[in-house]
């Protein structure tokens, strides 16, 4: 668990929304980096539901944490999924004993070094707009003090993203998210266009897009748009 | 990608596609002929006064492409003339910008398309991007004279219909004329990495727009009977598509 500082200014990130270009893409993917740091995982990925209640990929915190969410949709089983569907917590501290429960996902996670899995609902009074999800390399057991500390900041995260400029309108929850889904689609197709340009693997593409997102203080998606669109181009590593 | 409810979604873009084709284009033919249906059937369906389709490029209106009636198409070629309105904000925001009502706009923004379009009698607009990712080629704009949300229903149904023109854009000629795609193709904008990565990876083998390589990848998938998604394998794999209609295996 982090020192009471540096969550303080976690929590203060994550409910910052009031900028002047708020980007749930962008604020997904840095959520998913703080659930790292706050939970002690190894990586975090993230789920959010679309009018219909269809649950969409929206970020992780590395390709492997996004494979995972993915198949968790593929196979329509895993922790995001219950989760979604409870909208309670799901802690699984070691995956071996949960192939009889999740018999398609547990046994990918596992093979992919994955050993323990927790799932957090975004929730907002009975509301549950998607799932929060951080893995473990080891058996990671999170206490209940661990549990509520990262329920309270995927709690946090979901009152920025639905309060959002202090409009809680449905609008705004519906433009967000249909441009988080468009945003993610930009960035499939940045991914292919360096993996071609440079001779790489889409991973090592995408690794490349996001750090040199980072390192000129480009939105992510931003760069993404301008990559294929030919007006920006993503140095080789 | 499946899900809890993508069985709704299916069964709504079934009804979307037979509400299309059962709707009269009139002396109207090809694309502008199907997005008039389209304009009309989604006007029906959620119950409201009128949508257009309005061609862009660079944020720029090309024109309305198709309407719903002749109020309609004024509303979609307001913006053009004021230089201001939804349909720039969506466009260049590339997300939906849903207006309930235009006497309280959020921000203030684009005052003189408002007040054109409330003194025609409307007072919602809402306005979806036509896109996939960063090839974008417009916006169907819904109006109402009611002011008020659309409900979640409405909402879900009004992106079906932006998808359907989106893929209308898209495919030109291979749509059949009663508006009916060959099924394989309409599970190209079903969100998979792979289309999308490999739809990155033909704007560089073919030095086009990200608009033209998808086109480009559903025509050869439709031509050669190959399933979209199995195509985009291949092309991750080191296909690479030719100017021509052949395949060329590096």
């Amino acid at each position: 668990m982090v020192s009471a500082e540096r969550m303080a200014d976690v929590f203060v990130e994550v409910a910052d929304t009031l900028v002047d270009e708020f980007d749930l893409i962008d604020f997904l993917h840095n959520l998913a980096d703080h659930a790292v740091s706050v939970s002690g995982a190894s990586s975090a990925g993230l789920l959010l539901a679309d009018q219909d209640g269809t649950l969409h990929f929206m970020a992780a915190s590395t390709e492997g944490a996004r494979h995972l969410e993915l198949f968790q949709l593929q196979h329509s089983e895993g922790p995001c999924l219950d989760c979604y569907r409870t909208h309670e917590p799901v802690i699984t501290t070691d995956l071996l004993k949960e192939k009889g429960r999740w018999p398609d996902f547990a046994p990918r996670a596992i093979e992919s070094g994955v050993r323990s899995v927790h799932a957090f609902p975004m929730r907002l009074r009975d509301r549950v707009i998607g799932a929060l999800n951080v893995f473990g390399d080891e058996s990671l057991p999170l206490g209940p003090a661990d549990v509520k500390v990262v329920q309270a900041m995927a709690d946090v995260a979901t009152i920025a993203i639905l309060q959002e400029r202090a409009i809680s309108s449905a609008e705004v929850l519906t433009e967000q998210l249909q441009g988080a889904l468009n945003s993610r689609i930009v960035i499939e197709q940045a991914k292919g266009v360096i993996s071609r340009d440079h001779g790489v693997p889409v991973d090592a593409a995408f690794a490349a897009l996001r750090s040199h997102a980072r390192n000129t203080h480009a939105r992510l998606v931003d760069l993404a748009h301008d990559v294929v669109t030919g007006e920006a181009a993503v140095p080789r590593a | 990608m499946s899900a809890p409810h993508d069985a709704d979604a299916a069964a709504r873009y079934a009804k979307a596609r037979a509400q299309i084709a059962g709707e009269d284009a009139g002396e109207l033919d090809g694309v502008v002929g199907l997005l008039h249906r389209l304009c009309r059937s989604l006007t029906a369906n959620l119950d409201i006064t009128g949508a257009s389709v309005i061609l862009m490029s660079s944020g720029e209106s090309d024109g309305v492409a198709a309407a719903s009636d002749e109020r309609s198409r004024a509303l979609g070629e307001l913006p053009f003339s004021m230089g201001e309105g939804p349909c720039h904000d969506a466009y260049h925001a590339r997300r939906p910008v849903l207006t309930p009502d235009l006497r309280e706009v959020p921000g203030g923004r684009w005052p003189g398309y408002a007040s054109a379009a409330l003194s025609s009698g409307v007072h919602a607009v809402f306005a979806f991007p036509l896109h996939v990712g960063a090839a974008s080629f417009g916006i169907l704009d819904a109006y109402a004279e009611q002011s008020g949300s659309l409900s979640a229903e409405q909402e879900a149904m009004a992106l079906t219909f932006a998808q359907i023109a989106t893929e209308i854009l898209l495919d030109g000629d291979l749509t059949t004329p009663d508006g009916q795609l060959d099924p394989g193709l309409s599970t190209a904008l079903d969100g998979r990495a792979e289309i999308h990565q490999a739809q990155g990876m033909v704007v560089v083998d073919l030095g086009i727009d990200p608009a033209q390589a998808l086109a480009r990848m559903r025509a050869h998938a439709f031509a050669s009977g190959t399933p979209l998604i199995e195509l985009a394998r291949e092309i991750l794999d080191g296909l690479r598509l030719r100017d021509d209609d052949g395949l060329n295996l590096d």
